[in-house]
């Protein structure tokens, strides 16, 4: 389905059904993460990327014009790029340990001790939460701070874009 | 803005529950999935609402453009002051340890504000993005 989705965004050519289905795409994943237990990344995803996302990309539509451009260049180039990134990245799950393993190496390393001592050292039963708060800290801190950079740029942007329009629009009316 | 009353009272209906959810997957996010991010979206979730069913000057009114853009640095200033605290405090930078009578629970406390001060940000990044778009759109 994921699949499906992914061919139908590239076809479409109208860009609010390319938002749409990005939204599919988005749920469609979420799904994908709950089957795996991974229940704290689904809901991010769901909220992050089927929520928020969707909106801030119906409110570029708002501003831009909503049909995709018909390119011109010639098409092979990209897709040698895109099939030999995917032929590579496949060629790299080759040298994983088989989904599942309880052996495999990142079950080795700190992960088990993470698990075992969470609410020994932390009293939180969610592992995800104590490792990304407590653990793992200074990620934690480092993304939170990546968002709010993120947030400034995009305020200065359009805010500047917008006060400048102002004044020209002032300066032609006097 | 002459929308649909059905809409309209339905959005007032809903919007105390989406907010106590918000809290809810703040708070415990502790014990289940959950945390300051998802909470954060959520949180912003409330105000995209309120903008689309009631206008943007509603919005304002009630998260306010001014302590909207304050929120994105202070949640930043939380987190690192609970860093910062634990430097005072003898430890390293961002060691919770050192924040309560007993390590286990100043783990607790540390974890709380760090994921208080990502709910923060990540609730005043969103709507302070949206606000910025909707407002170009006008």
């Amino acid at each position: 389905m994921l699949a499906v989705v992914t061919v139908a965004i590239v076809l479409q050519r109208h860009l609010f059904g390319v938002v749409v289905l990005t939204t599919i795409y988005s749920f469609l994943m979420a799904s994908v993460l709950i089957v795996l237990d991974a229940v704290d990344v689904a809901m991010t995803e769901a909220s992050v990327g089927a929520g928020i996302s969707t909106v801030i990309l119906l409110a570029t539509l708002h501003l831009i014009s909503t049909t995709e451009m018909r390119s011109f260049r010639t098409k092979v180039l990209p897709l040698v790029v895109a099939i030999g990134t995917g032929a590579l990245l496949v060629w790299g799950t080759l040298a994983l340990p088989p989904f599942g393993t309880a052996d495999a190496i990142i079950h080795k390393h700190v992960g088990p001790r993470y698990l075992s001592d969470t609410i020994k050292e932390t009293g939180v039963p969610n592992a995800v939460t104590s490792v990304l708060a407590d653990y793992r800290g200074y990620d934690t801190l480092g993304e939170t701070t990546v968002i709010f950079t993120a947030g400034i740029g995009v305020m200065l942007l359009l805010r500047g874009m917008r006060r400048r329009g102002r004044t020209e629009e002032g300066g032609d009316g006097q | 803005m002459s929308l649909d009353l059905i809409l309209r009272i339905g959005t007032k209906l809903i919007l105390p529950f989406i907010l106590l959810f918000a809290l809810y997957v703040q708070f415990h996010g502790d014990y289940g999935p959950g945390g300051g991010f998802q909470a954060g979206v959520i949180t912003s979730g409330v105000v995209v609402l309120l903008t689309i069913t009631f206008g943007l000057e509603a919005a304002q009114r009630m998260a306010p453009q001014a302590v909207v853009q304050r929120m994105i640095p202070l949640g930043v200033l939380i987190y690192a002051g609970t860093g910062v605290a634990g430097l005072l405090l003898g430890k390293n930078f961002l060691d919770y340890s050192v924040l309560g009578h007993d390590a286990v629970h100043a783990h607790e406390l540390g974890i709380f504000l760090v994921e208080a001060g990502v709910l923060v940000t990540v609730a005043g990044t969103m709507t302070a993005i949206f606000y910025a778009f909707v407002e170009r759109g006008r």
